[in-house]
């Protein structure tokens, strides 16, 4: 009996690493799914519990929102090789990886991204982590799938600058690939690629990336050691209704995914983003964004829609400098009803942070290919470091 | 001009607009059309089944009999380190004296219960310093004969909690709310007296099967507010000389949008004048003193059996979020007041006093006096009895109630308290196992430790093996890392996921 395991593991073993060039899907689910007959599903202590109305909102113990899971292991593979290909953009300088890098938190450690040509993108690159819970995309929630956001960088020219017709021939155009996607949607081999198949594995793999294994989860299912006293205490203060954070940025995923108007600063010399306002055709909203998570916040500075602050603690500040104190001479905002002033201390702010410090979870992290079908160079956040410098540089 | 103000000046306008508008196009006599189904609270003998939660008869929330320990605390010693010690079950006695601290309980089935003596209380002194008196997130938590004063943000606050029971608390100036569940299924508030809230004394937000009743209420800006919550009975409390008595929202921005099954009868709605004191900002600042009760976007709400005096703007207000400029856009959210009943109420010297804009509309009714019943934006299906005994504005359309009683309906609490984990041993060492230990083994291939596999073939028919190793991991092998220990996950947890992980297939 011990012997045929072995033997099986060796084959197994064997088959699953590539060789140079030589690409292959795993045929195994991402940590945290299980395998159920070829498709990959969600497993989570946090599905003991309930949530009301099943939206995935309330307190320590409330269930996610239903996740975007039952896609095959060969789908989630294939959607990781795509989303760090630079074949993706028009002039094959970027791949998804490039604004969201999973050594940054899945975004780039810039206050607004830069898209092909060193274009100002005008927003901060929003971290994908947990994004497969999420039904609002884009800091002005203008979409509503994972599938319906990613065409918003594939195609703006200021981002990836690609076409549908040339994505999906140059996909076509890559024996490897043409292999890749026999392999993950099976029967289709005597057919081309279709753009939904590529959104279908992009989306597979953005929906693997989950974080609910941080010291706060713990916590939360019951392992009050996990915190410190003074992470306690910030909890306190992040649920309290002084400080109101969790009104918004609501467990298990820190946000409620609603659009607050907030009347946050741009970054010096840039005009108010009107945000949702313009996606809404509506005052009401404007310099409204979607509540963003707030896990591995840690990972992902500068902090707001353009980047306005570089430091947590700065971001955390912000909400007790009085209200509206940011907002704009002649700008009449319809400012967020718990937007208060709860005149927190020095302390309490920095209890909030060491609290945020508290929702790092990076253990679902996936692997960053070596090489991608197209042969064309795999970023790194090395690259990406000198990319910015060079940015810089021409903004001067 | 502060920004309350001049919302406050557009909402004038646009009601004044919406006004004229209303009054070309609805003159329309409802009278004679029947509303609503005869039997709609005949509930009580057979409970009803809604969306797999039954309800209907049951006027409390069960315990599991007493099985614990008894904490007791006294002056000088700190609730919170009982209830760290407190194991689920136990129950924390507080005799009288003053305790200065934040509570958080996040635990499952704690009591806190103030022990009174010769009337003194028990007091949680916030001093203006501290953020909320209690916090938790625990199910089955009762909380009960405490005063609590003075704190900064809210005296009890509940996210997530079910099968919450909340009474005979006295609160007293102590910030936002004085009693705030909220994401909470199944709960009872009950005998509370609260003043000095600047914004809703009892506040129940996004819940279900909620039942608030026999609280007395004053000197807040909003008295009750039931928003954006389902299937909520507000009976027998005492609102008075608050702003707004008696509030049913939906407010709009928040992720559960709907509010639905609330009904409001036997209460004493006396005298709401007091002087809008709401922080710039919030929804309630909006709110014009001299209201009764305030119905905005709410459906399937029932009034009846209430006794609305004195309110000097008027004893009922219902409208839309059309009309309430200051809110802000949810396309999600459906904004009017649907299917209202006004069943038989008393009212008596309403609007004796009304607002500006409110006088402006009872201008075209030929009277500068205040209405007991006014309805402003759309509001389908509603119905009204004896409508010929009020002053009333906009309600001409609505039909006469086919029901004339709530009471077949006892309660929305649950047949049965909401189950915390229904699920088995074996499926939570599944959850387990996937949620934890897969972040590091694969069935089959080496990630950061061994394959399962491997495991499986060194711990076969040992689980407890596996138990011990994870509790206190030492390294075992030079060519991977040093495993943490998982003594963060239950005893039973970590039983559960070995037995999983020997068993696991894939």
């Amino acid at each position: 009996m011990r012997n045929s395991i072995l033997i099986i593991l060796a084959t197994f073993t064997a088959s699953s690493f590539s060789h140079n060039g030589d690409f292959h899907l795993s045929e195994n689910c991402p940590s945290s799914f299980e395998n159920v007959n070829g498709h990959c599903e969600y497993r989570s202590l946090y599905h003991q519990y309930q949530s009301l109305e099943n939206k995935g909102v309330g307190g320590l113990r409330t269930s996610p929102p239903k996740v975007r899971d039952g896609f095959s292991p060969q789908q989630i593979d294939l959607g990781r090789y795509l989303f760090f290909d630079p074949l993706l953009s028009g002039n094959h300088s970027l791949s998804c990886a490039s604004c969201h890098h999973p050594n940054l938190g899945f975004s780039d450690a810039r206050a607004r991204s830069i898209g092909v040509n060193a274009l100002d993108v005008g927003r901060a690159s929003p971290t994908l982590w947990n994004v497969g819970f999420l039904t609002t995309f884009f800091w002005d929630a203008r979409t509503h799938s994972l599938e319906d956001q990613m065409i918003g960088p594939l195609f703006a020219e200021k981002e990836m600058a690609n076409t549908p017709e040339n994505l999906v021939q140059e996909i076509n155009a890559n024996q490897i690939y043409r292999t890749l996607f026999a392999k993950a949607y099976p029967g289709t081999d005597k057919e081309l690629i279709t753009l939904n198949q590529i959104y279908t594995s992009i989306a597979a793999f953005e929906a693997s990336l989950i974080s609910l294994n941080s010291r706060y989860d713990q916590y939360a299912h019951g392992h009050h050691q996990a915190l410190t006293l003074n992470e306690i205490q910030g909890l306190n203060i992040f649920r309290s209704f002084v400080a109101r954070c969790a009104e918004c940025h609501t467990p298990p995923l820190f946000t409620n995914q609603q659009v607050a108007v907030l009347g946050t600063p741009e970054p010096q010399g840039r005009p108010l983003d009107p945000g949702a306002g313009k996606i809404f055709d509506s005052l009401k909203l404007r310099g409204g964004f979607k509540v963003p998570t707030l896990r591995n916040i840690n990972q992902t500075a500068p902090y707001m829609h353009s980047g306005a602050f570089t430091n947590l603690r700065d971001a955390v500040e912000f909400y007790t400098k009085g209200r509206g104190h940011a907002v704009p001479e002649g700008e009449e905002l319809l400012l967020h009803w718990h937007i208060w002033e709860p005149e927190l201390t020095d302390n309490e702010i920095d209890l909030l942070v060491d609290f945020l410090l508290t929702l790092t979870d990076e253990s679902g992290k996936p692997q960053v290919p070596e090489s991608v079908p197209s042969g064309l160079p795999v970023v790194s956040v090395e690259t990406m470091q000198l990319n910015q410098s060079a940015h810089a540089i021409g903004e001067k | 001009m502060n920004q309350s103000r001049k919302w406050a000046v557009y909402f004038f306008i646009v009601v004044v607009f919406a006004a004229g508008f209303l009054i070309g196009k609805l003159n329309v006599d409802g009278s004679k059309t029947l509303i609503g189904d005869v039997d709609k609270y005949q509930t009580s003998i057979q409970a009803r089944n809604d969306s797999e939660t039954q309800y209907g008869s049951v006027i409390s929330i069960e315990r599991e009999p007493f099985n614990g320990q008894i904490h007791t605390i006294e002056q000088g010693e700190s609730i919170q380190d009982a209830v760290n010690d407190a194991q689920p079950g136990d129950v924390i006695r507080i005799l009288p004296g003053t305790y200065k601290e934040t509570v958080y309980i996040d635990k499952d089935n704690i009591t806190l219960t103030g022990v009174i003596i010769k009337g003194e209380w028990p007091t949680l002194e916030g001093n203006y310093e501290l953020n909320d008196a209690i916090l938790y997130s625990g199910n089955n938590f009762t909380v009960e004969n405490l005063k609590i004063t003075h704190y900064k943000g809210n005296g009890i606050m509940g996210q997530a909690g079910n099968n919450f029971i909340i009474r005979n608390n006295i609160i007293l100036d102590s910030g936002v709310y004085g009693i705030f569940p909220e994401f909470g299924k199944n709960g009872i508030i009950e005998y509370n007296v609260l003043t000095g809230t600047e914004d809703a004394a009892i506040y129940v937000g996004m819940c279900d099967n909620v039942h608030v009743a026999h609280n007395e209420v004053f000197a807040n800006v909003a008295g009750i507010e039931i928003e954006n919550t389902r299937h909520a009975i507000v009976e027998n409390n005492y609102a008075h000389n608050n702003t707004g008595g008696i509030l049913v929202f939906i407010t709009p921005g928040l992720p559960i949008k709907t509010t639905y099954d609330v009904i409001v009868r036997d209460n004493y709605v006396v005298d709401n004048n007091h002087e809008n004191f709401g922080a710039p900002g919030s929804i309630v600042a909006g709110i014009p003193k001299g209201t009764g009760i305030l119905i905005m976007a709410g459906d399937d709400v029932t009034l009846q059996n209430n006794v609305i005096t004195g309110n000097n703007n008027a004893g009922i207000i219902i409208t839309d979020h059309g009309n309430a400029p200051n809110l802000t856009l949810d396309p999600e959210v459906e904004p009017n007041s649907d299917r209202i009943a006004i069943l038989d109420n008393l009212m008596y010297d309403n609007g004796a006093d009304p607002s500006e804009l409110v006088k402006a509309l009872m201008l075209t009714k030929m009277t500068t006096r205040g209405p007991d019943i006014i309805r402003v934006g759309e509001s389908k299906d509603s119905c009204i009895l004896n409508r010929e005994k009020y002053l009333s504005f906009g309600i001409d359309e609505f039909g006469t109630c086919a029901f004339t009683s709530t009471y077949g309906t006892k309660t929305y609490l649950l047949e049965k308290p909401v189950v915390m984990q229904a699920i088995n041993a074996e499926e939570r060492g599944k959850l387990t196992y996937y949620s934890v230990c897969t972040g590091c083994h694969a069935y089959n291939v080496r990630m950061v430790g061994p394959p399962t596999q491997e495991i499986q073939a060194l711990y076969s028919d040992n689980p407890q093996g596996i138990v011990d190793y994870i509790s206190n991991p030492t390294r075992k092998r030079a060519d991977y890392p040093e495993m943490p220990p998982q003594n963060y996950l239950s005893m039973e947890l970590r039983m559960a996921a070995a037995q999983f992980m020997l068993d696991a297939e894939q």
